[in-house]
């Protein structure tokens, strides 16, 4: 199980959220302008990257809210957790060492 | 006769023990496991192969034990199949039986499939059983599931109660051994919080092997004596937890380790206020595996007959139970390790007579040891095959002379000893997702770049010098506790103990050209031979991942924990490629095979999920209602009188509300107050339909979409005041909704002022419908409830009973109907006030069933059930919904691809039987009859009753061109032959729809 570090409420375990899937992506404003390709990707296409990604979580048996994370797909380490609608943070890419974080 | 000696280790000769196995009865002494008590009444054969019913015996001594899969039996619920006995301790009474063999352990008709082993080799399944398709499940599966199996798992309930425990800690060690204790002392020294867990019933690891007259001590210390000392000091420290007969089974992401407890599987009899197991879920700041190593068995044929173990296993039955495995041994071993083992035999009094020594030239301290103790040292050997049918009776060895094998004379004996070194256990290392790496001075998979904040220590990273495997633990364990670089000074021991050569050896033995016909097993416990091995790659497996799933090596309950080293060995030399390039399979939890009582817990019964009820649960109990589970929600069925069966009791409760007033309990309806500046601009956004035109005081039947433009959820919302709305949702879509909601709301559009709070708790909905419900109701509330002031779809505020209430009028039962909803705690109380007040009018309480008939004449879709995720608001006829003029809602933008429009896609049609056979929900549609499968399939039926009203059963199915369809005949096949059906409208009952505006 996860420890999850809700930027509104701390470290808490997982089953205290859900995940909710790749963060950053916006909804287009004006959804009747796009193709059918662009609305397809926008729908289902996914980057699924083994390394860093970035996420959405909410706190859904806490505080009730959404928040992004970057997560290591390949240790399932964080490397940070950031509110909704701020940018996604840069990290050093090179996990910390040996999971002493 | 009695294999005991007469002094030492560590069992209590003073309380004897009786216990049976395969109903014959054996004493024991208190401190033996089930192994070693058999083994000191001579007992060897203990089992049967899985695949070829061969006799096997004990090959090891603790968790690795592939062969010896024993069920220990309590009563009928209390029986445990496929314990390893070398794990299973001994108390007065124990009942043990053997598995896998009939009609007995001694003569088993199984064993034909040892010699018809030419028909099973590896793939045997996918290749024997493949045709003729139907004989699988006639035939194969049966004889295959009876011949080839475990134990049998018990019948009834599991009476045993277990627990389930959370603890956090600074640092967790795994393993008892010398590098565990080490580290647990130094890590305690710092005053960190320590949990040390050994999955023996005593600490020690495989110190407890050492013999008591071994020259070898720790800081002066006879080594059971350091153990104790080590020990009481741990005790002592309030900070730290010992936990014995406790398996770290699972090692997840952040240190997240669960334990396995056994509380009472040891005694006789156990306290009844005693949990069976608990698990132990455990977060650590830092982690020290000191999980040990397991000797590797050597491959080479008939090296798996009753007799033939494990050196270092021979080593703990003498010196820790105090029991001989035999009275004539040869030992084969690789390097110095298993010379102790034949020097401590040879001084209680077991003749050996050969050490078999795969080294060409051994020479050391050992080696002389050895000589002077006058044991012949054969160099360069290696072995034949063995002899014996349930124990073996003589070991033919050759010995390699300048690359060739050379024959020598066969040896009799009744206890052939092997030693190929040790393979570090990196299991819990590899479940961490550490990263393994090979070593060839170790010959084998060491632990290299940890992925946790974790550390091996010892010899389950390749270190085996008992010096170095003290100073490995202490300076870890103060490293991880103290937070400081492993250089830092620790702890420093003094160790007496002649140094081991352990030379591991991996792969099969070397064997002349013209070699035994014996089998040379790799994997016991899954019975696969070098044979196996060698055929999976002729045929073309190049990753062990392949190798493994074709030959099953490695896939047993052991996890191949003597095996998978060999079989990577024989592989990797076979392919003429390296061993690391062939891969090492991924270790997964658990360690050792774990109940399902202990992940269980408590969860049983009534405790296994939370049990949601509204107000009127008992009320409706009382009156006798069926239940059934709406999500987490019990919902009253139907209500059944006198001898009423379900289908009466519906019929009669459908007919009440048609004729007269019906009373049911909608509370579990998922609700949502929408509240703010921006709500209708909210709602707009979110459901198809428009909201902005809605007048306070009235109400709509809302639909949501996924962004992918299918039905998510539907419900009545209705406008309370210009910025507040109260939505209703499915009962099972409550969370999800209102999680949905949020979502929009938090991350797409954050400027609205608007906000959401979920109320499904907060009121009881009682809905009352039929021609009569206006008069049930009107004498109790202050709301004027006439036709002009209260019309179809609207809501007014005021008070029913003196109690605040929102009065819905809304039907979903085609009759004119109204929605009660009151806080819940009124709810009850204005139930019990609306049935009686109701009873002039011949109220009657009707259930989901009724609930769901009465709808399903009107060609109401219910979600889930008409629905399934892939239906738009066009296939289910609901276009109509849709705002006409919104740019936006979630889902829109999908509704105009091409896909979504096609005239072929599903629809929701009604269907009707003109011979009167009630469908069933799920059956398939055909469009022509005697079809044979493959079908061509047009739909299925979705929802499917008996209607009493219209005196006919109805349906509704979502159906291809469902629409153009109408009045065609199509075909529902069944077993007893196709079901004409007619396409009709999804209306049944009063189409005009005059009886909702009554
Ligand atoms: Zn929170």
């Amino acid at each position: 199980m996860l420890i999850i570090d809700c930027p509104y409420c701390g470290r808490r375990p997982e089953i205290e959220f859900t995940h909710g899937g790749e963060a950053h992506l916006v909804r287009p404003p004006q959804p009747a302008e796009l193709s059918d390709q662009d609305w397809a990707a926008f729908l289902y296409m996914r980057s699924n990257t083994k390394g860093i990604y970035a996420e959405r979580w909410r706190h859904a048996r806490g505080c009730g809210q959404f928040f992004n994370a970057l997560r290591d797909t390949t240790t399932d380490h964080f490397l940070s957790t950031y509110k909704s609608g701020t940018p996604r943070p840069v990290v050093n890419t090179t996990p910390s060492e040996e999971g002493h974080s | 006769m009695s294999f005991r000696v007469s002094k030492g280790g560590h069992i209590d000769r003073s309380r004897s023990l009786k216990f049976t196995f395969d109903g014959k009865t054996y004493a024991g002494f208190v401190g033996d496991t089930l192994a070693s008590a058999l083994l000191a009444n001579g007992v060897h054969l203990v089992a049967r192969s899985f695949k070829y019913h061969r006799p096997r015996g004990i090959l090891a001594a603790g968790s690795e034990e592939p062969n010896a899969l024993i069920t220990v039996y309590r009563d009928a619920a209390r029986y445990t199949p496929n314990l390893r006995a070398t794990q299973v301790e001994l108390y007065h009474g124990l009942q043990a039986k053997s598995q896998n063999r009939w009609p007995s352990l001694r003569t088993d008709f199984g064993r034909i499939n040892d010699q018809l082993s030419a028909f099973f080799p590896a793939g045997f399944y996918y290749k024997t059983f493949m045709w003729p398709r139907k004989a699988w499940k006639a035939v194969y599966e049966p004889i295959i599931r009876r011949a080839a199996g475990l134990g049998v798992a018990p019948t009834q309930a599991d009476p045993d109660r277990y627990a389930q425990r959370y603890a956090h800690c600074d640092v967790l060690v795994v393993g008892s051994g010398p590098a565990g204790i080490a580290a647990a002392m130094s890590a305690a020294s710092t005053g960190a919080r320590v949990i040390l867990c050994d999955e023996n019933s005593q600490f020690g690891g495989g110190l407890l092997s050492e013999a008591d007259h071994s020259a070898t001590r720790i800081d002066g210390l006879m080594i059971r004596h350091w153990i104790a000392q080590a020990i009481q000091k741990l005790k002592e420290n309030s900070r730290v937890t010992l936990l014995t007969r406790t398996t770290a089974f699972g090692y997840f992401p952040h240190n997240f380790v669960a334990l396995s407890e056994r509380v009472t599987d040891h005694l006789e009899n156990p306290d009844l206020h005693l949990v069976r197991e608990r698990l132990w879920q455990i977060r650590a700041t830092s982690v020290i595996l000191a999980t040990g190593a397991i000797e590797r068995p050597l491959v080479f044929p008939g090296n798996d007959r009753p007799g033939v173990m494990l050196a270092g296993a021979a080593s703990t039955y003498l010196n820790r139970y105090g029991v001989k495995t035999g009275s004539r041994a040869v030992v084969v071993t690789s390097g110095d390790a298993a010379y102790t083992t034949a020097l401590d035999l040879h001084a209680a009094g077991v003749v050996i007579d050969a050490i078999a020594d795969l080294r060409t030239a051994p020479v050391g301290a050992w080696v002389e040891a050895a000589q002077s103790a006058g044991i012949k040292i054969i160099a360069g050997a290696t072995v034949l095959d063995t002899q014996g049918n349930v124990r073996v009776r003589r070991i033919d060895l050759g010995q390699v002379v300048s690359g060739t094998v050379v024959k020598l004379q066969p040896i009799n004996c009744d206890l052939v000893l092997m030693s190929g070194g040790y393979t570090p256990s990196v299991h819990l290392f590899s479940q961490s997702r550490g990263k393994v790496e090979w070593s060839d001075t170790v010959k084998s998979f060491v632990p290299g770049r940890s992925a946790e904040c974790e550390r091996s220590v010892g010899a389950c990273r390749g270190i085996y010098d008992l010096s170095e495997v003290l100073t490995d633990g202490a300076a870890t364990g103060l490293a991880l506790a103290s937070k400081t670089p492993i250089s830092v000074q620790s702890a420093s021991f003094t160790v007496k103990a002649m140094p081991i050569d352990t030379n591991p050896y991996v792969g099969a033995l070397p064997q002349p050209d013209s070699q035994s016909s014996s089998k040379a097993f790799v994997d016991w416990q899954h019975d696969v031979t070098t044979r196996d091995l060698a055929l999976a790659t002729r045929e073309g497996f190049r990753s062990i991942e392949h190798v493994k799933r074709y030959t099953t090596t490695g896939m047993a309950t052991d996890q191949g924990k003597t095996s998978n080293l060999n079989a990577l060995a024989i592989v990797a030399q076979t392919l003429g490629v390296p061993i690391p390039q062939v891969g090492l399979t991924t270790f997964r939890m658990p360690y050792t095979p774990t109940t399902f009582g202990a992940f269980a817990g408590i969860s049983r019964g009534d405790l296994f999920d939370p049990v949601r009820t509204t107000a009127t649960h008992e009320w409706a109990q009382a009156r006798g209602a069926v239940f059934e589970n709406v999500a987490l929600w019990k919902r009253a069925r139907y209500f059944p009188r006198a001898n009423e069966d379900m289908h009466a009791a519906v019929a009669r409760e459908c007919l009440a509300v048609r004729h007269s007033c019906g009373i049911f309990d909608a509370t579990t309806l998922g609700k949502i107050e929408i509240v703010g500046p921006d709500a209708a601009e909210f709602l707009n956004r979110m459901y198809v339909n428009s909201w902005s035109n809605l007048n306070v005081g009235r109400s709509r039947y809302g639909i949501l979409l996924r962004e992918d433009g299918f039905i998510n959820d539907d419900g009545v919302i209705a406008r309370l005041a210009a910025d507040r709305f109260h939505v209703t949702t499915t009962t099972g879509g409550a969370a999800r909704v209102l999680g949905t909601m949020e979502d929009y709301r938090q991350t797409e559009w954050p400027d609205l002022k608007v906000w959401l709070t979920s109320t499904t708790e907060h009121w009881a909905v009682i809905a009352v419908q039929g021609p009569r419900s206006r008069d049930v109701l009107q004498p109790l509330t202050d709301i004027d409830m006439s036709a002009s002031a209260m019309p179809h779809m609207s809501v007014a505020l005021g008070a029913i009973c003196g109690v605040p209430t929102r009065l819905f009028r809304v039907s979903f039962t085609g009759e004119m109907g109204f929605e009660v909803n009151v806080p819940a705690d009124y709810g009850r109380a204005i139930w019990e006030a609306i049935f009686a007040a109701g009873q002039f009018h011949g109220i009657t309480e009707y259930g989901t069933e009724a609930m769901h008939v009465l709808r399903a004449e009107k060609g109401y879709i219910i979600i889930g059930q008409d629905t399934d995720g892939t239906v738009t608001p066009d296939d289910a006829g609901l276009t109509w919904a849709i705002g006409k003029n919104k740019l936006d809602f979630v889902g829109k933008r999908s509704l105009e691809r091409a896909s979504m429009k096609t005239a072929t896609r599903k629809q929701l049609v009604g269907l009707r039987t003109p011979n009167g056979e009630v469908l069933e929900e799920g059956a398939q549609v055909t469009l022509r009859t005697g079809q044979k499968p493959p079908m061509a399939l047009v739909g299925h039926v979705t929802s499917s009753y008996f209607s009493a009203v219209l005196g006919y059963p109805i349906a509704l199915a979502l159906i291809g061109g469902g629409r153009a369809r109408l009045g065609q005949t199509l075909y529902v096949p069944m077993p007893n032959g196709d079901i004409k059906v007619e396409v009709t409208a999804p209306v049944f009952y009063d189409t005009p729809g005059a009886r909702i505006n009554g």
